[in-house]
C-alpha cells in the first residue's frame, strides 16, 4: 500500500464495479430522483419544477392520507406479530424436535409459497367468501345457522392473508437463530438447575432475538407496501397506503402526491425498522467468546 | 433429548400449521379439475376442458412468451452480477466493502412498491417508454440479492489453494477461471439461475407498474381475476404454474446440494440461509 489502493484492492472494486453501478443507476437515482419528485407539484398535464412542501403539507393535513398511513402501519404490526409468534414453535419444534429430515420440513414449508402471490391471495376470497369454502363447511357440520361475514372484505381477513403469505419469511431466519444455538449452553443450564421454562427464557429466548429481529424486519417491511391483498380480500375498510400510492399514479393523475406519499411511508418504515433493530440488539442474549 | 415444551404437543401443533400453510394451495387443482364455472363447493364433477381453454387462448400465450423472455434475461443478468458480488466479496478485500454491499442488497429490504414508483418516476422523467426492458432492469434489481446469498456460500467454500495450484502450474487466470472455478461453482450457478428465474415469473408490483402494452403472465391473470367467468381457466393455469415451480425448486436444490457435496460441505439443511 504505498501509493492509492493496493493490487487486490483495486481488482476487487473492478469486479464488484459492474453490479455496484447497476445498482447506482438502477436504485440510486431513481430514489433520489422519487424524492425530489415529492416536492414538485402536478400542474394538469404540467409538472411544475418549482420546489415546495405542498405534497407533503397535503399528506400530512389530509385526514385520509394519515388514516391509511396508520391502518397500514396498524396492520403491518398485528401481521408481523401474528406471524411471528405463530411460526416461533414451528421454528423451535424443528430445530429441537425434528431429528431427521429437517430438509424435508422446511422444504414442506416452502413449497405452498411457489404458487402465484395473486392466486394465493385470490384463494384466501374463495375460502373466506360468503358462500366460501369456511362458511359451508361450518354449515355443513352445523356449527353455524348464517354465513360468517366478518372474515372477509375487512382489516382481519388482510390480517390472515398476509400472516400466511409471510409465513416462510419468519420460519427461516428464527430456525437458523435456533440451530447456531450451543447445545451444551441449554444442559449448563439445567445442570445448574433451571427447569424447563426457566432454560427457555434465559438461555434459548435470548439467543434466538436476532433471528425473531430478522423475521420481524423481513415480515413488517415489504407488508406495509402490499396492495394486492388489500385491493382483494381487505373491501373498503382494508385498504392500505400502497393502494393510495397506486391510484394517484394511475386514475387521479397527480404523481408527485403518490411520490410524497411513497417517500413518507418508506421513512416511517425506515425509522420503525431502525428501533426494532436496536431494541433487539439490547435485549438479544450474547455468548461471550 | 431434554423437556422442554412437550414435542407431542408441538409435533400436532406442526401438522395444523402445515394445514393452514397448504389450506390454499390445496383448492387450486380441484377447482381447475372441476366441472363447474363458478369457485364454490359441492364439486360437480371431473373435467379437464379449463385446461382446454388455455391452448385457445391468445393473449395469454403472448403473456408466457413475454413472463418466459423476461424470466430468462433477468435470471441470467441477476446471475452474472450476483456472481461477480460473491466473487469479490468472498475474494478480495477493498474499501467500503460493506458499504457497496449493503447498498447492492438494499432491494431485500425495501417494500417493492417503493421501487416500482421510484423506477416509475424515472422512466417518466426521462422520457422513456414502459417496456417490457423496465420490467426487466426492475426485476434484475430485486433478483440480484437473492443471487448473492445463494452464490456467497459457494464462492466462499471454494478452496482457495486449487486456483493457486493452478497459476503454479502455468495455466493463465482466465484458464484457471474456466477449468477450475468454474466448474466448482456451476451447481450454485444453475440454482441461482432457476430461482431468479422463478422470483422473476411471480413478480407483480414491479412489472404491474412498469409493463407497457405487452403484459407479464402476473399482470395478465390479474387482469382475468375481475372476471368470474374466467376464474376456471385461470385455476388451471395456477396449477401447471404450480407443478412448474416446484419441478423448477426440486431442481436448484439438487444442484445446490451437489454443490456443497462437491466441496466437501455437508448439505445442512440452513445453508445459504444462514
Amino acid at each position: 500500500m504505498t501509493r492509492g489502493l493496493s493490487r487486490e484492492s483495486r481488482q476487487g472494486l473492478t469486479l464488484i464495479g459492474l453490479p455496484f453501478g447497476f445498482a447506482l443507476i438502477m436504485l440510486a437515482a431513481p430514489l433520489a430522483m422519487v424524492i425530489t419528485f415529492s416536492f414538485w407539484t402536478q400542474n394538469y398535464l404540467d409538472i411544475d419544477r418549482t420546489l415546495t412542501l405542498a405534497n407533503y403539507q397535503e399528506v400530512f393535513s389530509q385526514p385520509i392520507y394519515q388514516t391509511l398511513l396508520w391502518r397500514s402501519l396498524r396492520i403491518s404490526v398485528i401481521v408481523t406479530v401474528v406471524t411471528v409468534v405463530l411460526a416461533f414453535p414451528i421454528a423451535y419444534y424443528l430445530s429441537f424436535h425434528v431429528k431427521r429430515n429437517k430438509a424435508l420440513w422446511l422444504f414442506l414449508i416452502t413449497v405452498p409459497f411457489w404458487t402465484s402471490y395473486l392466486l394465493r391471495v385470490f384463494l384466501w376470497k374463495v375460502i373466506l367468501g360468503y358462500n366460501g369454502v369456511l362458511n359451508t363447511a361450518l354449515l355443513e357440520i352445523g356449527l353455524i345457522r348464517e354465513p360468517l361475514t366478518f372474515i372477509l372484505y375487512n382489516a382481519n381477513a388482510v390480517v390472515l392473508t398476509l400472516a400466511h403469505a409471510w409465513a416462510p419469511f419468519a420460519i427461516l431466519p428464527i430456525f437458523v437463530a435456533l440451530e447456531k444455538i450451543d447445545r451444551s449452553l441449554l444442559e449448563a443450564a439445567e445442570d445448574l438447575g433451571d427447569g424447563p421454562f426457566r432454560r427457555f427464557w434465559r438461555i434459548t429466548f435470548p439467543l434466538a432475538i436476532p433471528g425473531v429481529v430478522a423475521a420481524t424486519l423481513i415480515v413488517l417491511i415489504p407488508t406495509v407496501g402490499d396492495f394486492i391483498t388489500p385491493r382483494l380480500v381487505g373491501g373498503t375498510d382494508g385498504l392500505m397506503i400502497a393502494n393510495m400510492i397506486q391510484i394517484q399514479f394511475g386514475k387521479a393523475n397527480n404523481a408527485p402526491l403518490g411520490a410524497a406519499l411513497a417517500v413518507t411511508s418508506m421513512v416511517v418504515v425506515a425509522l420503525i425498522s431502525i428501533a426494532i433493530y436496536l431494541v433487539g440488539r439490547k435485549i438479544g442474549g450474547r455468548v461471550a467468546r | 433429548m431434554r423437556r422442554g415444551l412437550s414435542p407431542t404437543w408441538l409435533g400436532f401443533y406442526a401438522v395444523v400449521y402445515l394445514l393452514f400453510l397448504y389450506a390454499p394451495v390445496i383448492l387450486l387443482p380441484l377447482f381447475a379439475f372441476n366441472d363447474a364455472t363458478i369457485i364454490a363447493f359441492p364439486l360437480s364433477g371431473f373435467t379437464t376442458e379449463w385446461f382446454e381453454v388455455l391452448w385457445t387462448t391468445d393473449a395469454l400465450h403472448s403473456a408466457v412468451r413475454n413472463s418466459a423472455v423476461v424470466a430468462s434475461i433477468t435470471a441470467v443478468v441477476s446471475t452474472l452480477l450476483g456472481a461477480c458480488v460473491a466473487r469479490a466479496s468472498a475474494r478480495y478485500r477493498f474499501p467500503a466493502q460493506k458499504g457497496i454491499l449493503g447498498f447492492i442488497m438494499l432491494p431485500l429490504v425495501l417494500p417493492e412498491i417503493i421501487l416500482a414508483v421510484a423506477l416509475i418516476v424515472m422512466m417518466m422523467q426521462l422520457g422513456l417508454s414502459l417496456s417490457l426492458w423496465t420490467v426487466i432492469a426492475g426485476h434484475i434489481l430485486i433478483c440480484t440479492p437473492f443471487s448473492i446469498a445463494i452464490l456467497s456460500s459457494a464462492f466462499a467454500g471454494l478452496d482457495q489453494s486449487l486456483e493457486e495450484a493452478s497459476f503454479d502450474l502455468g495455466e493463465s487466470r482466465a484458464g484457471t477461471f474456466r477449468r477450475i472455478t468454474l466448474p466448482l461453482v456451476m451447481p450454485g450457478i444453475i440454482s441461482s439461475l432457476l430461482i431468479c428465474f422463478t422470483i422473476s415469473l411471480d413478480e407483480f408490483i414491479i412489472a404491474f407498474f412498469l409493463t407497457g402494452t405487452d403484459v407479464t403472465l402476473p399482470v395478465y391473470i390479474w387482469s382475468q381475476l375481475r372476471f368470474p367467468t374466467k376464474l376456471p381457466s385461470i385455476m388451471a393455469l395456477g396449477t401447471i404454474l404450480f407443478v412448474l415451480s416446484i419441478a423448477l425448486l426440486v431442481l436448484a436444490e439438487m444442484f445446490r446440494r451437489r454443490a456443497a457435496r462437491r466441496q466437501g460441505q455437508g448439505a445442512s439443511a440452513t445453508e445459504g440461509f444462514a
